[in-house]
Parts: C-alpha cells; structure tokens; sequence
C-alpha cells in the first residue's frame, strides 16, 4: 500500500463512531492506543473526555462521539486513542475502533451537503464513498473550537 | 570559528557584568585596587578577544576606555565622580558595541566619538580641563581640549625610550591558550616594537616536546610608557613564562632616532610594526604548542538544551521511582525491610540528583539586577531626577526560566517606579525629601518561592486620581467601595495610566498591565502597597522553579488533585457543629474563634461527590497571595508528594481554578489546584450580591 499510490492519491485512517465512520488524514495521525482513564477537567466543553499521561506529556482526550453531537461514549478497554496533531498540539481522539486504511483520489471526496446540520458540516471536511460506505472526513483544524469562552 | 566565536560573546557578557559590578561599588565608594583591577582586566579581556575576530571597533573604544583606567590604577588619575560617570558611560558603549559586533543593532554614531574624545582627555592626564570635557556643548569641548594637548606634549618630551624585554615564554602559558604573537601584537600599541627570535633553545625533532616552549623573544620597544605599564601587557602570562624588562637605551639595536610621538596616549592603531619572525624559521613545530589543557578551568560551559533534555530525563525518573514505589506497595514485597530500605535509598538518591540537576540551572538574580542600573541611568537621564538603584539579596538563587522572564516586568516596574513614583527634585525638596529618589529592589526566599521587591521614595499611588481613571474607564463603578489595597491594585488593570502627562518612558498605561501578565505566566503573583508621600512597593512572588513543586494530594470526588504546600496552612478533620450555613450557597467554618468560608471544592470543580456524603469531613486551610484564606472541603488527604508540573497548555488551554497538571505514581494525571484564582473566583460569587 505504500508503492501503489500514485502521486495524487491522499491516505487517510478511517475509525468508527457509534457505528459511522469517520476518517482523518494519517499525515496527522502520531500513535494509536488503547484507552486509559481521563482525568476529567472542571469547566471543559462536555465533549473533552479529559487529559491522559502520553508518556510524561498531558494529552487531551475529545470524545468524538460527543463531538458529533451523540451520547457520550461509555469507553472500554477495546476504546481506542488516535493521538493527532493539531497546529501543535497534540490531541487524542476517543473513537471506538480502527477499521482502516483508505488511499484516495481528490474526486472520490465529495463535499459535505448543505443539509448537515451547521455543526457537523464545520468539521466534517468532505465525505467519501468506500465500498458502498459512508465516510466522514474530519477536519482536524476546526475540531477544537477556539479558546472558548469560560463558563462563568 | 563560530563556536569560539559565540564563546567569546558569552565572556563578554561575563566581563561586562564585572565591569558593571565593579563599577556601581566604586560608584558607592569602594576604593579597594583590587576592583579597579577587575575592572581593567573585563575591558582588557574585551579588547584582547575583540582583536582576534578583528573587531576593529570594539577594539579601539576598548582600548581607548582601558587608557583611561590604566590611568586610574596607576594612581595618576584620582576617582573623582567625572572619571566614574564617564567610566559607566563608557561601559554602556562597550555594552552597546559587543552587541553590535554580535550582530545586535548598530550604535548610533554619535554615541561613541563624544564618550571617545572624553575619554582620551581624561586619560590625558589634565583633569581640570577633562572634567568639563565630559559637557555635550561641542565649542566648550573644544575649549578644553587646548591645555589638555599642551600639558601632553610636556610629559611627551620627556618621555621616549628604549625598553629591552626579554620574553621567554613557557609550557604552562601555551597551556592557558595564551599566544606569543597576541602579547607582541599589544606591545605595539606602546610604541614602536623591535623582536628577534632566539632559537637556540630548539632541540632536535626526537628530543622535541610538542608543548614546551622554546622560543625566546627578545624586543626591543620604543616607548613613552613606564615600564610598569608595559609590564602588564604580559599581566595575564607573567607567571608562566620568563620575563625580564629593563630600561636599555644604549644597547637599544635600533637605527633611526626615535620619532618624537605627539599622539595621545596611542589610541590608534600600532604605528608600525615589524612582524615577529617566530613563526617563519621554526616551521613545522610552530604549530605544535597547541593548547589543549585546560586542567585549572573551575567551570564548563554546557550547551542549555543538554541541561534541559537532563532535567526532563530526571523529572522521568522521579515518576517513575514513585510509580515502583506504589506497585511494590501494594505487591508482597510490602514489609520486607530490605526492599523498603532500597526503596528510601532510591527515594533519596532521586531527590538529590533532581535538586544537583536544579541547581545546575540556578542563577543568582544579580544578573537581571545588573542590567537594571543602566535602565536607571538611562530613564535618569530622559526624566532628569536623579535616581540612585539600590539592590539587595542579588545573590539570591531561582531557576534560569525565571530569571530570563524577571527581566521584562524588573524592567517595567523600574520605569514606573522612577517616572511616576519618584518626584522631580522641587518636589520632593519640598516635601523634606533628599533630592536624589531611591529605588530599591530586594530579592530574598521566603516559603519555597522567591520574593522580589520593587520599592520607590516617591510620593505613592494618588489613590484619588487611581480611582477618578478607573471610574472614567469604567473599571469600577462610581458608587463601588474599595479599600485603599484594592485602590492601589487598580493599577493592574488593562489600559491603565495615571501619570498627568503620558510619557515616552513607561508609555501609555500598559505597563503594570503586562507586568501583571508576564509574572502570572511565570506562576506568580503581584501585589503593591504604597503609603502617601512615602512611595510604594511592588511586591513579585515566584515559583523558584517552573519544574518541580511541593504538593498535597487530595482526593476530589473521585479524582485526586494536588494543593500546592505553598497555599496550604493546615488540614484538619470537620466536626459538624462547626458548620454553619447562610441561606442555600454559603458554608462558614468556626475556626478556633474565627470565620472561614468553607468551600466544597468537588462541587466547584464539577466532580462527582462521593456516594458517602457524610465522611467527607476533611478540609484544608488554604491561604491566597493576598494573605485571603478559605477552607477547602475534600474527600480525603492521600498524603504530601513532590511533582513534576506539566503543562495544560501545551497540548490544551488554560483551566480555570487549574494551576498545571502533573503524573501521579500510578501514571494518570492529576490537577493542581490555584488556589488563588479559586479564591477570587469566590470572591467574585460573593461580591455581586453586594453590588447589586
């Protein structure tokens, strides 16, 4: 899979979310690990999980279930951290299983339609048809809002 | 190349801080030779550095700067307070001109030439005429410049002789990377140079030891200067090497009669000299005597990153030992004394090693304190009230993070405390003040951080204007109470500026604003208090290092959490009956005849309370940097533990009511508590009731 791609194909891992799946482009993707327990952060917005000890370093957790504006995952020992980096920083993203590797062409990514619902449509960069599945592909910049504004 | 090069910018950075130093003690009346020493041999070591890269600039102030002082060592030029002054000028040009040799800006042309001509005029020896000489006004200038060159050409006359030096040097000289060819280069700075090279010495190549030195100069030179001045040409290298230097005119082998030298003390460069002819005839083992021992070096210079990627390593270490301790705990080795005993071994050899590593990045603040006295002359100067800086506990030790991040809010408070605390001279002659204003700052530790203060002997905060700006500004509101603390305190906030006129030196009122921001970064906190007509004092309190900190460890709900030991008073068990509710918010804690508010830090944080609501009867007396205290209610105390800070911003954002974050033994992450801004954040919960 590293040979085969032509010049023009973009890689991207694919991971599932409450049963949808999601991709982000492995260019990004630093370390997959299971899941440890957050230690939760007092007045953080209700989809960060919380921080982890990535080997000596404080990694925030965003529980993509919660981002996407589900329920909030109930995480396991199958849980799964993708480690990405995000204008530097370094962020986990709580989803509940890798599934894949995608190579894709820029036409196979379609834009997201105007019907998605104005938050999801912000971070969902594209979608892109795999075998007849639908996959999202998140765009990592604009996952975590801006320094937000603290709750009072 | 470049790596000597950026060697010799750090000693130059030493040097001047020794002139500086030397400098400001002699400024407050120490006359002891040995500082005059020290000070000579800073600019000297300058210049001698400087000429190897071919500084040329640098050079010659140095070199004009060291005239003057060689002067003043020699005794023919008494301390009087225009030699000092010039000398602390001439110590900010140097300053100026290393760093604009270390491609730093350029110094402005006409900085350097009047300092020059002051310089040379004084060293000239007339100092009637010299001191005035010192006056901008170029025509008096001029005017004094007349008997200066007379009184010169006098002493000239008399002067010009032949000098025989017999130089011989040795292993040890070559050892101490002294070079011949340097010291016969600064001879003819003094007049014309005559060597010869004596090889005689020179044994066959299979008896040769490659570092010995076996060359012996003998020179003559042709000089105005007392041979005691030319001796110390070799002052660096006299022990280590043989050295004779007599007065010889008549054995002199020079053939021209001496040029009469109407110059100055040579400021210029030599006028002539005959290259040394060493090197040519000896070939091959010219090159040998390298220097290649530096076995009496006290100290080494170690790339920052080295010692960073070191403390990091043993911040690792350190969770690390805690995590084993806390496995072996809990696993059958538990009451073996042998493995306990290891482990205390363990537990101790970490700690030292952490405190060694720490220390390697610990600076005395003298080196910021330094750089302070120039920013007074320099505001002295623009504002024209005369200011003296006073320091005290410069030798006070913190991490090099916070020294390098002291230098920005030293600097602000400084300029403050001159352009709006110290009054102008009418003034505070009016007031019964003398003259010249004070500020002092004062560094000292105290409970584990290091306290700096920045106090003035002006006329105080005008709490009336404070308080007109602030309602103008809509900081507070016209009907708002505040004590006089928090009127003083008002002069933090954003886009702030009391002076009548807005000035060009402490700007348009961002300056305590970003004091404050800069000392809060650092995990400190500012304070001022001031009296009215008696001045003001800022106080900065500072975490000695940004690494490593005491804590307790709370559980929190079901989380534990660190208390920095810094805040905490005491813990103690809650008995019921000392609990007393107003209304649906408010708790206060009965505490040996005092009041306390009792805040339940697992509901202000967000964390679940434990199933078991009654236990929790534990609660930790906390104590803010404005001397506020509060009790906190928590789960359980686990036990006091020295942690590692790690950053929440680094790969997050800042938590309120969250100072940092740091890794417990068991590997998860635990929060440490600001107790500060929990406190305040109380506060303010209670405050708006009032207001309404």
């Amino acid at each position: 899979m590293t040979e085969q791609s032509p010049i023009a194909l973009r890689e991207l891992i694919s991971f599932k979310v409450a049963a949808q799946e999601y991709c982000v482009d492995i260019m990004s993707v630093r370390e997959i690990r299971g899941w440890t327990p957050a230690t939760p952060l007092p007045s953080a917005a209700s989809f960060v999980r919380g921080v982890i000890n990535l080997r000596g370093a404080v990694l925030p957790v965003v529980d993509m279930a919660a981002r996407l504006g589900m329920a909030a995952s109930e995480p396991t020992e199958r849980h799964v951290i993708v480690v990405v980096w995000i204008e530097g920083q370094l962020v986990g993203l709580l989803v509940d299983a890798v599934c894949d590797i995608l190579a894709v062409a820029p036409e196979g990514l379609q834009p997201t339609p105007d019907l998605a619902s104005s938050e999801v449509q912000s971070f969902v960069e594209a979608l892109l048809n795999v075998d007849g599945r639908m996959i999202g592909l998140i765009d990592l910049s604009s996952l975590l809002p801006p320094q937000q504004t603290q709750a009072a | 190349m470049a790596g000597i090069r950026v060697v010799f910018f750090e000693e130059c950075d030493e040097h001047l801080g020794e002139l500086e130093n030397g400098l400001i003690a002699i400024q407050e009346g120490d006359r002891d030779p040995e500082t005059i020493n020290i000070i000579f041999r800073a600019v000297h070591s300058i210049k001698g550095g400087a000429s190897i890269f071919g500084l040329e600039a640098l050079v010659g102030f140095a070199h004009t700067f060291e005239n003057l002082l060689t002067k003043v060592r020699s005794g023919e030029k008494a301390l009087d307070e225009a030699v000092i002054k010039t000398c602390l000028k001439a110590a900010d040009v140097l300053a100026d001109l290393v760093r604009e040799a270390n491609g730093g800006a350029a110094v402005e042309d006409g900085k350097a030439d009047p300092l020059v001509s002051t310089l040379t005029a004084l060293s000239s020896g007339s100092s009637a005429g010299a001191e005035e000489a010192e006056e901008e006004d170029p025509e008096l200038a001029a005017l004094q410049f007349q008997p200066v060159s007379v009184s010169f050409a006098e002493l000239d006359v008399a002067a010009p002789k032949t000098l025989a030096i017999r130089f011989k040097p040795g292993l040890a000289m070559y050892a101490k990377a002294n070079d011949a060819i340097l010291i016969l280069q600064e001879l003819s700075r003094y007049g014309e140079v005559k060597a010869a090279v004596n090889t005689d010495a020179l044994p066959l190549l299979d008896g040769l030891d490659p570092r010995e030195g076996y060359l012996t100069w003998h020179i003559s030179l042709l000089t105005t200067q007392h041979p005691s001045l030319v001796r110390e040409v070799f002052e660096f290298v006299e022990n280590d090497c043989e050295l004779e230097i007599s007065e010889a005119e008549t054995i002199a082998p020079i053939a021209a009669p001496p040029p009469p030298v109407i110059e100055a003390p040579p400021t210029a460069p030599p006028v002539s000299f005959a290259p040394a002819p060493a090197p040519a005839p000896v070939g091959p083992v010219e090159a040998a005597p390298v220097p290649n021992q530096p076995q009496t070096q006290g100290s080494i210079r170690v790339d920052l990153d080295r010692v960073d990627r070191m403390i990091d390593l043993v911040s690792e270490l350190v969770i690390n030992q805690s995590i084993l301790v806390q496995r072996l705990a809990g696993e059958r080795f538990n009451g073996q004394a042998e493995v306990s005993a290891a482990l205390e071994d363990l537990d101790k050899l970490t700690r030292e090693i952490q405190d060694s590593v720490m220390a390697i990045r610990a600076q005395p603040v003298k080196a910021v304190f330094q750089r302070m006295s120039r920013l007074v002359r320099e505001v002295e100067a623009v504002t024209r009230k005369p200011v003296r800086l006073v320091t005290e506990g410069d030798a006070t030790e913190v991490d090099r993070t916070v020294i390098e991040r002291l230098s920005d809010p030293l600097t602000h408070m400084i300029r403050n405390a001159i352009d709006h605390g110290i009054e102008p001279p009418e003034k505070r002659a009016a007031a019964g003040k003398p003259a010249m204003g004070t500020v002092k700052i004062a560094a000292a530790h105290r409970g584990g951080r290091i306290i700096i203060e920045v106090s003035d002997d002006g006329a105080g905060i005008n709490r009336e204007r404070v308080r007109e700006k602030a309602v103008e500004r809509g900081v507070i509101g016209a009907e708002d109470r505040l004590t006089d603390e928090e009127t003083d305190n008002l002069i933090f906030a954003a886009g702030f500026s009391t002076a009548d006129q807005v000035s060009d030196i402490s700007g348009r009122g961002v300056g305590m604003d970003v004091v404050r921001s800069g000392v809060q970064a650092l995990g400190g906190r500012i304070t001022v208090t001031s009296v009215q007509g008696q001045g003001s004092t800022f106080t900065l309190s500072l975490p000695l290092t940004l690494a490593v900190m005491d804590g307790m460890l709370v559980q929190v709900g079901d989380q534990g959490m660190v208390v920095p030991l810094t805040a905490l008073v005491e813990s103690f068990q809650v008995a019921p009956g000392d609990v007393t509710r107003l209304g649906v918010e408010t708790t206060f804690l009965h505490l040996r005849g005092a009041n306390v508010p009792l805040l339940d830090l697992g509901a202000m944080l967000g964390y679940p309370r434990g199933e078991d609501e009654d236990g929790r009867h534990v609660a930790l007396l906390v104590e803010d940097d404005s001397g506020q205290r509060a009790a906190l209610l928590v789960n359980d105390i686990l036990g006091q533990q020295q942690v590692v800070i790690k950053s929440l911003e680094a790969n997050y954002r800042e938590v309120p009511g969250v100072a940092a974050a740091t890794i417990l033994g068991d590997g998860r992450v635990a929060l440490i508590l600001d107790v500060n801004a929990i406190l305040s954040r109380r506060r303010r919960v209670c405050a708006e009731p009032k207001a309404a």
